[in-house]
């Protein structure tokens, strides 16, 4: 890892995306902040996580395309390009009676030639990562046995341990209680202080949303309808436009940042806001 | 200070290791067991002096022309369905993936069939046909399959009906043909190891070879999918590939075996199901599967030649024996776990 080299750049570009006939996403344009926080919001469907998963190279675009440092991903390998892009899944899945020492390991890969045995180094990559979310008492236990809070930090560690210098995270914090929630918005943001790590989170709850990243990108239906500081970002329009919700958006009392506290009765035609 | 990443990772290390030791020693007992035993005995000391060079004609031509290729064929034939079935269901990550569950012998049995009764093949010809035949019904599955990301109950659901439709198609061969073909078919279609030619061992060891390196790739991909499609692309491993390379070499060693041995059940249900527990630790296991596979065809047909005195079975009759009661124990025993 080199903090001291500038973050790399990922930005989209007249972005279209979804399945053939049904697109969620049109004509998207993004540059993710290097170096920051940015969490994506919007309500169900809106495309958020299609276009994370397409940020992540998971799946391909069906128009334009997603650019690292003003190169077309398309053009790098699957390897050097995971050498620099992770992501956390919202579905990820361990076999029963992995190890987390082993699972954690697993992040190597892109880092691993195909006749190169496991190293050292590859060890201390491990470590480090496993120490930083705090699981490295956890190593020995297996995965399937652990709380949801736990298994979430072991699946951060086990994208950390393939060093990335932009993260990508799905929901990282859904089924999880507010305690553990802050505690893995915690853990981001340290990383992200740290080591200048990219992260971009796409997230439901607003109001965290809005304490923890430093830009936000608001989307409704496959666009952004608002990208920047939360501060400037969230407001009642945007919120009423995005969620289709009345709410009174006031400073955070602690930080400051942005509240939406919803309007009683305030939720308009938006039936699919379960 | 040690880290616990490195124990771990040595520990487990250890473990496998020491285990696919122990299945290569209990193959190896097994093989000496197969070369010895028969109508004709050859004791221990004459046998190491025959595989060197030093017997007589009758002990070399039991051994070499005998016993060796039926033996080296229940090995490469239980090695390539053992890892078939480790390829199966570490890739759709259910312990009932298995080319037999999903219809890819029957695909292969089938065709070959066909092959046998009407186009009168033989040899590598016949391997080709079965393989086609596997193929077809690899396609479908992937087809049927490619549209849930998670496919695994769908598609061995979808599997054992292709299998029905084949075991129709091989039916309606069999009623058709002339008797005595019909009965040499039937013979092949319980799967049989009896009178190997060294050329047809030669054919099967060749197309393991061919699988090999797909083999080998798979057992560092299939990790990375174990974790979810996701994940593994974003460890640079595009989950697509990784389904095509899988099911292309796990058809590849079930036809060609088939061509040659016939629809041989339960061996590539039940030898990923032996060796994981014994691996532990959410292991793909991909060569150990290959290797109990090996002890568990080659002991079978030890069972097959020596149970009933003066009679043979068919191998096949006795793995599809062992392997029912086996599947029945997985069933009643298995704890839904998450390959």
């Amino acid at each position: 890892m080199t903090p001291d080299s500038a973050p790399p750049r990922l930005s989209v570009r007249g972005l279209a995306a979804g399945y053939p006939g049904r697109r969620v996403i049109e004509d998207l344009d993004l540059d993710i902040a290097p170096g920051r926080i940015t969490m994506i919001i919007g309500a169900n469907a809106c495309g958020k996580s299609t276009l994370l998963n397409v940020l992540a190279r998971v799946n391909a675009p069906l128009a334009g395309g997603v650019e690292l440092d003003g190169t077309d991903v398309a053009s790098l390998s699957r390897r050097r390009f995971a050498q620099t892009v992770g992501l956390l899944p919202q579905h990820p899945t361990a076999p029963d009676g992995l190890t987390v020492a082993e699972l954690v390991s697993r992040g190597r890969h892109p880092h691993r030639g195909v006749f190169q045995r496991w190293s050292a180094a590859d060890t201390a990559r491990v470590d480090d990562a496993m120490a930083k979310t705090g699981v490295a008492p956890l190593a020995d236990r297996a995965v399937g046995d652990l709380s949801g809070g736990q298994r979430q930090r072991v699946w951060i560690a086990m994208a950390l341990a393939q060093e990335p210098r932009i993260l990508l995270l799905d929901e990282p914090t859904t089924f999880l209680d507010l305690s553990h929630q802050i505690e893995v918005l915690d853990l981001l943001r340290s990383l992200n202080r740290s080591d200048g790590t990219t992260i971009v989170v796409v997230l439901h709850e607003l109001n965290l949303a809005a304490r923890y990243a430093d830009e936000l990108v608001v989307m409704q239906a496959g666009r952004i309808v608002a990208h920047g500081a939360p501060a400037d970002v969230l407001t009642s329009e945007v919120v009423a436009r995005a969620f289709d919700l009345d709410a009174l958006v006031i400073p955070d009392p602690l930080t400051s940042t942005p509240l939406v506290i919803p309007v009683p009765g305030g939720a308009h035609a938006a039936a699919d806001e379960a | 200070m040690t880290s616990s990443v490195q124990e771990i990772r040595a520990r487990v290390g250890r473990r496998r290791g020491a285990v696919l030791a122990g299945v290569l020693a209990a193959v190896l007992v097994v093989t000496i067991v197969s070369l010895s035993l028969g109508d004709y005995a050859i004791g221990p000391a004459e046998l190491w002096r025959t595989l060197l060079g030093g017997g007589d004609r009758l002990q070399s031509y039991v051994v070499f022309q005998v016993r060796a290729p039926r033996l080296v064929m229940a090995l490469l034939v239980g090695a390539a369905l053992g890892a078939a079935g480790a390829l199966l269901q570490s890739l759709l990550r259910n312990p009932l993936a298995s080319p037999d569950l999903l219809g890819i012998s029957a695909g292969s049995g089938a065709a070959a069939v066909f092959g046998i009764l009407i186009l009168g093949l033989t040899g590598p010809l016949l391997a080709i046909a079965a393989f086609a035949g596997g193929l077809v019904v690899a396609a479908f599955l992937l087809l049927a399959g490619s549209r849930r990301a998670d496919g695994g109950f769908r598609l061995i659901l979808a599997g054992v009906g292709v299998a029905f439709l084949c075991v129709a198609v091989t039916n309606y061969l069999m009623v058709r043909a002339k008797v005595e073909l019909a009965q040499a078919a039937l013979i092949w279609l319980t799967g049989s190891l009896a009178s190997t030619p060294w050329w047809n061992v030669a054919i099967v060891a060749g197309a393991v070879l061919l699988a090999v390196p797909a083999v080998v790739a798979c057992a560092r991909w299939l990790p990375l999918t174990q974790m979810g499609a996701a994940t593994a692309a974003s460890l640079g491993v595009p989950p697509s590939t990784v389904r095509i390379v899988a099911v292309l070499a796990a058809v590849l060693l079930t036809s060609v075996t088939c061509a040659f041995v016939g629809p041989i059940a339960f061996i590539a249900l039940c030898a990923p199901a032996i060796a994981r527990p014994l691996l532990g630790h959410g292991a793909v296991g991909i060569g150990t599967s290959a290797a109990v596979g090996a002890f568990l065809l080659t002991s079978a047909d030890l069972v097959a030649q020596f149970a009933l005195p003066g009679y043979s079975l068919p191998v096949g009759v006795v793995t599809g024996a062992i392997g029912a009661v086996f599947l029945l124990w997985l069933l009643a025993t298995s704890k839904g776990r998450q390959l």
